[in-house]
């Protein structure tokens, strides 16, 4: 009998995963002592980051899109069929045409998804570039703008942390490129009493939203939207006004997740080094749907899979694995079209942002076509 | 002061999205009467989730100092 290993997602966290496993492990799949099933509800792997450059028209929709079939190992067998249950106890993974699919290992990387409907109004009022029928509406939406407030709002919890900050930045330099900078103002708000998560970053922010005339309000909570008289009324009481409203909608994980009973909202108790799913010792977690505190970012995933990876196929080589996560995380930030910063932290070391330059950009547009290695497992 | 917790959140070592904004999440994802535990290694968290609570109108039960880091109780009342 094969030692099985099904992996339910394909975003990155699932996808390099299965394909740094396959690596590993080549010798016993191709003997057939190892299968490796990889089942997802998606045909196409989105490499996400990339909607913000489609919505400033930097990057079109195509080229950040792929089959998911053409970035796996080819000894993976790939089923595009959503996961609706998992059962721990008799360690089967059930899909919605009614497949089993037993597991020795199970890897679990749902990922998250964007929830706009949890806020009163918000689908209805908001834009955002979460994914890419949101990403292309707002684009639109910025080439018909003649002028006025756009609001930026943050719902909680959410992906990719400085996405907001990135947004605001480059929505600075887009209207600046249109010469419409006295037309529109910008006013950013961020759920905490400060313009980032990051002490750091909030920091290094302040001065750069001074001197650019950046707005802003903290600690605001979106609470409800009046599409109808463009009004964001926040959690903390009070109320803003916008012509266009630009938004972080919250995020929930997949509905699976909640349906099998592993976790609330969809988000998996993972161990913090090992990233097993708390008391078990066969299902790992991946990427946003840890419940870990975290960034839910793609280099999250990233670093976790090469942990997951490496703990399965020594288990299965070695009997044992010692392989631990620190917590290590690296997110590039756009500050303009020309120039970014990174930061990159893990559980021990806080991060410290660098000055923007325009190599770090270039090394940010340069990972934007190396992504395709790092979901093969070879960056 | 011993208090019943439902829910503790140890976001300690968490530097993004950081322990402030694990108290709001879990406040908003949490059913009237709950009573949520933040633990950090920053005493900051304790300041500005106090800040949060009072602007909200949500209970601060209590905060306290573990001895290497801080521990904040809110209690979700509306």
């Amino acid at each position: 009998m094969p030692k099985r290993i099904v992996i339910i997602g394909g975003g990155a966290g699932g996808t390099i995963t299965a394909n740094l496993l396959a690596r590993n492990l080549y010798r016993q799949l191709v003997s057939g002592h190892v299968v490796i099933n990889m089942i997802t509800d998606k045909a196409e792997h989105v490499y996400q980051p990339g909607f913000l450059y489609v919505v400033f028209d930097k990057v079109r929709p195509d080229e950040i899109v792929r089959k998911q079939k053409e970035i796996l190992d080819q000894n993976i067998n790939l089923f595009v069929d959503p996961a609706v249950k998992i059962d721990k106890e008799n360690k089967i993974v059930r899909t919605q045409s009614g497949k089993e699919f037993p597991y020795d290992f199970l890897v679990i990387a749902t990922g998250s998804r964007i929830v706009p409907e949890d806020i009163p109004g918000l689908k209805e009022g908001g834009h955002w570039f979460y994914d890419m029928e949101g990403a292309k509406k707002l684009r639109q939406a910025l080439k018909d703008f003649s002028g006025g407030r756009i609001a930026i709002t943050v719902g909680v919890p959410h992906k990719c942390p400085v996405a907001p900050l990135e947004m605001t930045f480059m929505l600075y330099e887009y209207f600046k490129q249109k010469e419409m900078l006295d037309k529109v103002e910008l006013f950013y708000t961020y759920p905490i009493n400060r313009l980032h998560s990051l002490e750091p970053v909030a920091n290094w922010a302040v001065p750069e939203f001074e001197k650019k005339g950046i707005k802003s309000e903290t600690f605001f909570n979106m609470e409800e939207i009046d599409a109808e008289k463009k009004v964001v009324r926040s959690m903390e009481g009070s109320e803003l006004n916008y012509d266009l409203l630009i938004t972080v909608p919250p995020h929930k994980g997949a509905p699976v997740i909640a349906d099998s009973g592993f976790g609330k909202d969809g988000w998996i108790p993972t161990n913090k080094k090992t990233l097993h799913n708390e008391g078990s010792d066969d299902v790992y977690v991946v990427g946003d749907t840890t419940n870990l505190p975290i960034s839910k970012a793609g280099s999250t995933a990233h670093f976790e899979s090469h942990i997951v990876a490496e703990r399965i196929s020594s288990e299965i080589t070695e009997g044992f694995s010692e392989t631990e996560y620190d917590g290590k995380v690296i997110c590039f930030v756009e500050t303009s079209f020309d120039e970014a910063t990174y930061i990159w932290f893990n559980y021990k070391t806080p991060p410290t942002p660098v000055p923007p330059s325009k190599m770090i950009h270039w090394m940010k547009l340069g990972y934007n076509r190396l992504y395709w290695l790092s979901a093969k497992g070879i960056l | 002061m011993s208090v019943a917790v439902d829910n503790t959140i140890d976001a300690r070592g968490s530097a993004c999205p950081g322990p402030t904004m694990e108290l709001i999440k879990a406040m908003k994802s949490s059913s009237v009467g709950t009573v949520v535990e933040v633990l950090s290694s920053d005493k900051m968290t304790t300041i500005d989730g106090a800040a949060w609570l009072k602007k909200v109108g949500q209970e601060l039960v209590e905060t306290s100092d573990k001895g290497g880091y801080w521990s904040i109780i809110a209690k979700k009342i509306k």
